[in-house]
């Protein structure tokens, strides 16, 4: 039997990226994936026949660079040209869209130019911003207690770049810093199209409404995600987003990463307070030195691990992790592709957001907080099938929406709402293109519920925990224990629960990949 | 023609503080006051024959007693009665009350959940804990985190020494809780919905927030931080109704040889060469003063006083974005005898403290969706008091007087301004809330005086009826309070400062504000401050 | 187990609303303890009125020392544990292993949060195999309740439900056999057993807060009234006096026994991060098992051992002179200012005067010379200022013979 230094649980992208990373410096890695294929939350799945579709995450927006050129993904297979850049379509019901070209809006269109110059400078703005925090991402949090000399200079580094932004940019900066989006737009916007997508983008993935105060942190983070070194550059992956899973996985096998499928694990082993192995399902077990967790942080310390190997206090943290999910996935096999009124081709390439202004997204956001679904959901809608053929039956068309808001512990239950939850988004989509109720070959929603059932994310949470302010950073996945390392020696969290967070990033993986070789994991 | 040393525009309870202070440091000093009472938001007016209303603020614990002892208060008359109790009505017909001793306390919550009467303490250590982090910052001016000025960052550095004490996990604690919503943290601590509930309340009071709205965690500190002599947390009556201690600062001002003119609406504020000279009067009288300190808040005093062209562009754009919507009102009631309430003990302590009829998060929160939609809520939250149960000057023997704060209150009505069948509909939903619990209780009303944020705008002059002077979010607190770069108590102008809530520490019956800007004006004058107490220990 | 919620229906809450009106609970002794009160000098213990003392506080001591004391514990937090798992549940919360502990005998430990920091102490009895009573200062229903998280183990508070008496002095022994709990002589120190009462049980064990021989008994609160008639009735020829809470402090101190939130702040209670303590901080250190599996704390406790991050040491202190050293400042070197006396006083048995003290390392750890106290001792409204040498001594103070003899003697 082949022995292995590093066992990763869970092959989604994190996992796989910190397996990858490892298996580079020279570990011989094993990753045990529960399903029967990596990919977790991001893979290309048939859904009814002859339709393909990116079964949870769609768009790409924050592929790490550092990811990137580590695991060398290009050679691996990963295509990313700027070209592939697709606009952002704020649909309107009354009127033509708005739309943000390139990375993120350099050009705006279907607005007035006064709101397309305060659009340039607004954006510029965020994109500073943004870009002040960026450098976190692909770090570990800092420490306050005892921070390393390259630590301190880190976060010198950002102290530096904070005044070079010029006294008044930043005092701005740290005034808006954790303020609610809305309020922010208010301020500066006039178009409530531009205002409802950007309030849209903020909150997506999380249970916030543009009110909430530091919802605009969520606009930031999606900002300091970067495709193709365009910062908020988005592209739908040719193949899905399965196919940049497959690049991490060859770019790993490569460097002699095992991966076995099926493979769910039943147990961390623990001896001493240090993690040695795993037992899988099956009975069988398997040690290593390092072991590496992808998945859920409260389902590996609670489930995996189990609170007797764990002081309470830690288990009353993670407990307390919000893991809610927000937001459900809606796939549509359609026989012919829709039109969105008012949309051009190229837009109908883009992502389609529903989200007509700060005061619906608002007004959606208000139920989920009582375990209520919106009856007029917000919406990001791809037609992935438009610029990838692959994925549809000739003349049919896909389509892949993430849609808010729907709250995880729906009151009734979601075997009672996820009808009357479909019929409603079919509702609002059929207000926006006629017509597409009668297209409809297939439809699948994935709600809260079903994400946590099919892709093992307790919660349903993409994040797998609220990305909000008191959960990121040091706070990330628990106060005390931000460093990737855990309670258990030998036991890494690597997953999105850990900073910098969700989204096919890598980053965590990266990250925490890091943190082992620096500690000699 | 008189040249006073300084005029303070507006005499509400900072105003007269900073008055007072400067008055005290030798300067001659004249308050101006529009209306024909001190007070501001603290004042008590008979509005109806033998009542005193003590019609915008209502309760007293903010008020730091440094300010108290300085300005000799309790001798112009100054006293402050603690309440005995509290509850929140339960729809079931029960109520969970909130006792004084410490046993009680757990035994009442423990008629709930056992395990709730138990998490308390630890909710109640890491509260004192939060509190003692951010209560020396009260007296204390904000850094400004922009500047390499030696003060500043001899300021930062107190800061970052006070977070060098704690542990990393402590710190990361600390910083976490500023941007929970205070049903999140109470969602850390308990179970039961009703007592979550009774925590909440501080967490949303004033506020245009919902208790699920991040960063509330925080505001229910800013209201824990007070003190009755020494006991922190807890609440009172000033004796004779908040307007005594406007009325003791004002006595303790004119004692020390200051000057106060009611019925004086400042226009606009003189300025010339870039330097404020004095005050003009509606009635076109100029007043002519070394400096001139604006208890207004931070809109009125730069987008009505002073003229747009004094200020430079990034100044003004702040001062615009600063927010300052209202969210609550006031309900003011005369009443014929106690009201009585069905599910309390005719005995119980809890008609000497503040009752609350909102008994979940989900009400209180469908309230605060109602605010956002612009209208009043139709199951509104309520906290009412009736300071007659221990306080006999402020009605007739056996007749009361009730307040009711109550939120949420929009600035506008579904986009209008109030009207005063706006007015009415909002009192009735008060009233209506309150008859449930309370038979009979409409006929007890003598007399009944509404407060919309139209009121309390048009009488105290809070810009849309906000009675913290801007909203208490992180972009409006420390050095962002009111505006980046001017949140010292300076303003672009020379010689015109803020003193009100709108600077930092914020709103309440604190005094802080008015304290921390005498401070600073006598930095300028370099004069001394040795009259000024330096912040007490902290608990 | 899972967090159930324990809400109570509407109506047994609305039952319950009266308890403002006494706002000090009678435990249910109280009827009895009541009409011995000569001195009415009550005390607050955890919400019920406690006695200081109940004819004379320096008597009530000497009856602890020479005959037989009983003193109503009841107010004391109790909870019962109860479950297949509890023994596995108890020792990942508790300092001390648990499986050890033997059903039928009892162990003081206690335990601490993630830090390592104490959150009390106690005493731990194991009824059964599966069943157990956690008896404890603090209440601490959350924290064990999380801790139960993964554990198919009950746990209940049952303070109010269950009555509590210690019984002891020198004749103790003597007044439970003649009372008629047949087979009591059996019991050694820490052991339990259950024994006929009033057609219910009593559970006594050979455990007590004084050093000295000495029993508690635990019963059903609805049997507490007959079972203090019983023991009063046999104890009469053998000087059984009721006592209060002052006697029996001086009994403890004198065993070198601590109590939290006297002696040390619990970790729930601290608001300083200076008040925090670690077991071996209060010299419970002893109770740390390395050698059992998981347990709360652990690896703090190891890593503050490892790394030599103790910062103070809980020391029994001898002064010269004869007056007590309460709250007393000490110095080393009768400048520097190394801790804090936090209980004190002149031992009658010892005929020595002694404190206990909580000292920062490495005063009173590897630095025990030189050592001071400085006393405040009010002589006619006029305070005297002492500066007193204090040498580091061992506890317990007194070692009595008859505490652990077997069989037990008469007197």
């Amino acid at each position: 039997m082949t022995s292995f230094d590093a066992i990763v649980i869970g092959g989604g992208h994190n996992g796989l990226v910190a397996a990858a990373t490892l298996a580079k410096a020279g570990r011989k890695v094993l990753v045990l994936e529960a399903a029967s294929e990596v990919g977790g939350a991001a893979r290309t799945k048939d859904f009814a026949p002859g339709f393909r579709v990116s079964s949870i995450a769609h768009v790409l927006t924050r592929l790490h660079p550092d990811v990137v050129k580590t695991l060398e993904l290009e050679k691996h297979g990963l295509q990313i040209a700027r070209g592939d850049f697709m606009p952002s379509v704020a649909l309107s019901k009354d009127g033509p869209p708005l739309v943000l070209h390139g990375a993120y809006g350099e050009v705006l269109t279907g607005s007035t130019p006064s709101e397309q110059s305060v659009w340039k400078e607004l954006r510029a703005q965020l994109m500073r911003y943004a870009g002040i925090l960026k450098p976190f991402l692909s770090r570990r949090p800092p420490d306050l207690a005892g921070m390393s000399l390259a630590e301190t200079a880190a976060l010198g580094q950002t102290a530096l770049a904070l005044k070079k932004l010029g006294k008044e940019d930043m005092r701005d900066f740290l005034r808006v810093l954790l303020m609610n989006v809305a309020d922010l737009l208010d301020e500066q916007l006039a178009d409530i199209r531009l205002k409802g997508l950007l309030a849209f983008d903020a909150t997506l993935g999380s249970h916030l409404g543009p009110r909430s105060p530091t919802s605009l942190l969520g606009l930031y983070y999606r900002l300091a995600g970067e495709t193709g070194g365009a910062a908020g550059a988005q592209m739908l992956p040719k193949g899905g987003m399965g196919a940049v899973v497959a690049a991490i996985r060859a770019a790993g096998e490569k460097a002699g990463v095992t991966i076995r499928t099926a493979a769910p694990v039943a147990k961390i082993i623990v001896e001493k307070g240090r993690a040695v192995g795993v037992a899988l399902d099956s009975g069988e077990v398997l040690r290593a030195r390092t072991i590496v967790s992808a998945i859920n942080p409260a389902a590996t310390m609670l489930d995996l691990v189990g609170p007797r190997e764990i002081d309470t206090g830690f288990i009353r943290k993670v407990k307390n992790i919000r893991m809610k999910g927000d937001a459900a996935k809606l796939h549509l096999a359609l026989d012919r592709p829709p039109q969105f009124s008012g949309v051009d081709a190229a837009g109908h390439k883009g992502r389609l957001v529903i989200a007509p202004s700060p005061d619906h997204v608002e007004r959606a956001f208000n139920p989920s907080k009582y375990g209520e679904f919106s009856p007029e959901p917000v919406m990001e809608i791809t037609l992935p099938s438009l610029s990838d053929p692959s994925l549809a039956p000739s003349g049919a068309c896909v389509l892949s929406a993430v849609v808010q808001y729907a709250p995880y512990a729906l009151k009734e239950g979601w075997d009672a709402g996820k009808p009357k939850f479909l019929k409603a988004i079919m509702a609002q989509l059929e207000s926006y293109a006629p017509g597409i109720g009668n297209s409809v070959l297939h439809a699948e929603l994935l709600t809260p519920a079903d994400i946590e059932a099919n892709y093992r994310m307790p919660g349903g949470h993409w994040h797998h925990g609220e990305l909000q302010a008191d959960q990121m950073l040091m706070s990330r996945p628990v106060s005390g224990w931000s460093g990737y390392n855990t309670p258990i020696d030998g036991l890494f969290l690597a997953g999105a629960g850990s900073h910098p967070g969700g989204g096919v990033s890598g980053a965590p993986g990266l990250n925490a990949a890091r943190r082992i070789i620096a500690m000699k994991g | 023609m008189k040249a006073w040393d300084a005029i303070i525009i507006g005499g509400g309870h900072n105003g007269l503080v900073n008055a007072c202070y400067l008055q005290r440091a030798g300067l001659d000093v004249l308050v101006v006051e529009k209306n024909d009472w001190v007070g501001g938001a603290a004042t008590s007016r008979e509005l109806t024959p033998g009542f005193l209303y003590s019609n915008c603020s209502y309760v007293c614990s903010l008020f730091r007693p440094e300010i108290m002892r300085d300005l000799e208060l309790p001798r112009f008359g100054l006293q402050v009665i603690s309440y005995e109790g509290g509850a929140v009505f339960t729809r079931d017909g029960d109520y969970l009350a909130n006792y004084r001793d410490h046993d009680a306390h757990r035994r009442e919550f423990a008629r709930f959940s056992k395990r709730d009467a138990e998490a308390y303490d630890r909710y109640s250590r890491d509260v004192t804990r939060q509190c003692r982090f951010i209560q020396p910052l009260l007296m204390r001016t904000a850094p400004d985190p922009t500047s390499l000025k030696p003060r500043d960052l001899g300021e930062l550095l107190y800061l970052g020494k006070k977070f060098a004490g704690l542990s990393a996990e402590e710190m990361a604690l600390r910083l976490r809780f500023w941007t929970m919503s205070i049903s999140e943290f109470l969602d850390e601590y308990f179970e039961t919905d009703v007592i979550k509930a009774n925590f909440a309340l501080s967490g949303i009071i004033g506020t245009a927030l919902g208790p699920m709205s991040p960063g509330t965690a925080y505001v229910l500190l800013h209201h824990y931080m007070g003190e009755v002599d020494g006991s922190v947390g807890a609440w009172g009556y000033a004796r004779g109704g908040m307007g005594a201690v406007t009325k003791a600062l004002a006595a303790s001002f004119k004692a020390s040889g200051g000057t106060i003119r009611t019925g004086a609406e400042v226009d606009h504020v003189l300025v010339g060469r870039g330097k404020a000279k004095g005050v003009v009067l509606a009635g076109g009288e100029e007043i002519y003063g070394k400096l001139v300190v604006s208890n207004a808040d931070v809109k009125r005093t730069f987008l009505k006083l002073v003229e747009e062209k004094e200020l430079p562009d990034i100044f003004l754009r702040r001062v615009k974005n600063f927010k300052i919507r209202g969210s609550s009102g006031k309900v003011n009631i005369a009443l014929d005898s106690l009201p009585e309430f069905p599910a309390l003990p005719k005995d119980s302590p809890v008609y000497r403290g503040d009752m609350h009829f909102t008994d979940s998060m989900e009400r209180m929160e469908r309230a605060y969706d109602d605010w956002k939609a612009g209208r009043w809520s139709a199951d509104p939250f309520l906290e009412m008091v009736i300071p007659t149960t221990l306080d006999p000057t402020m009605a007739p023997p056996g007749k009361h007087f009730m307040s009711c704060f109550v939120q949420y209150a929009p600035p506008k009505v579904n986009g209008h301004d109030w009207t005063d069948a706006d007015r009415d509909g909002f009192a009735e939903s008060v009233v209506a809330q309150i008859a449930e619990y309370s038979p009979g209780f409409r006929d007890r009303i003598v007399h009944m005086e509404v407060r919309t944020p139209r009121e309390i705008e048009a009488e105290v002059g809070l810009t849309e009826g906000n009675i913290f002077q801007g909203e208490l979010t992180f972009d409006q607190l420390l050095f962002n309070r009111p505006v980046p770069g001017y949140a010292q108590y300076r303003s672009p102008v020379g010689g015109l400062y803020m003193c009100g809530s709108s600077t930092h520490p914020g709103g309440g019956v604190m005094g802080a504000p008015g304290r921390n800007a005498a401070a600073e004006i006598l930095r300028d004058l370099a004069k001394s401050t040795s009259h000024m107490s330096p912040a007490h220990d902290v608990i | 187990m899972n967090h159930q919620p324990t809400l109570k229906s509407s109506k047994a809450r609305t039952a319950a609303q009266s308890h403002f009106r006494t706002l000090r609970l009678g435990t249910p002794f109280q009827p009895h303890i009541d009409a011995l009160a000569k001195t009415q000098d009550w005390y607050n213990w955890a919400g019920y009125r406690a006695p200081h003392s109940l004819w004379d506080e320096e008597l009530e001591y000497f009856a602890i020392r020479s005959q037989a004391a009983l003193f109503d514990i009841s107010p004391m937090t109790k909870y019962r544990i109860e479950g297949p798992d509890a023994e596995a549940f108890l020792d990942r919360v508790t300092l001390r292993d648990v499986t050890k502990l033997k059903p039928g005998r009892v162990h003081y430990t206690a335990w601490c949060d993630d830090e390592g920091f104490v959150l009390d102490d106690g005493t731990l009895f194991r009824l059964s195999p599966t069943r157990f009573r956690l008896c404890s200062q603090e209440r601490h229903l959350p924290w064990l309740l999380d801790s139960a998280i993964g554990f198919n183990v009950v746990i209940e508070e049952e303070t109010e439900t269950v009555a509590g008496l210690a019984l002891q002095g020198p004749t103790s022994f003597a007044v439970l056999r003649d009372a008629g709990f047949a087979g009591v002589e059996k019991l050694k120190v820490f052991d339990l057993a259950e024994f006929p009462h009033d057609g219910g049980t009593v559970t006594i064990s050979r455990t007590g807060f004084t050093g000295d021989l000495g029993y508690e008994l635990f019963v059903p609160a609805e049997k507490a009234l007959s079972l203090w008639d019983r023991l009063m009735t046999s104890g009469e020829l053998r000087g059984i006096r009721a006592i209060g809470y002052t006697a029996l402090n001086r009994a403890r101190l004198e065993a070198g026994l601590i109590v939290a939130n006297a002696d040390f702040t619990t970790a729930e209670h601290a608001i300083r991060a200076d008040r925090l303590r670690m077991p071996d901080e209060i010299g419970l250190g002893f109770m740390v098992d390395l050698e059992k599996g998981h347990f709360n704390g652990r690896r703090a406790i190891l890593g503050a051992r490892a790394k030599r991050k103790l910062r103070y040491v809980l020391v029994g202190l001898e002064i010269e002179g004869n007056i007590p050293a309460e709250h007393a400042i000490v110095y080393h070197k009768k400048h520097q200012e190394v801790g804090l006396v936090s209980a004190a006083m002149w031992s009658p048995m010892a005929k020595r005067n002694i404190a206990i003290a909580s000292l920062a390392r490495p005063y009173g750890d590897t630095m025990v010379e030189d050592l001071w106290v400085e006393i405040y001792t009010m002589r006619e409204l006029q305070y005297q200022k002492l500066m007193k040498r204090a040498k580091v001594v061992a506890r317990p103070f007194i070692k009595l013979d008859r505490r652990t003899a077997n069989p037990p003697a008469d007197f």
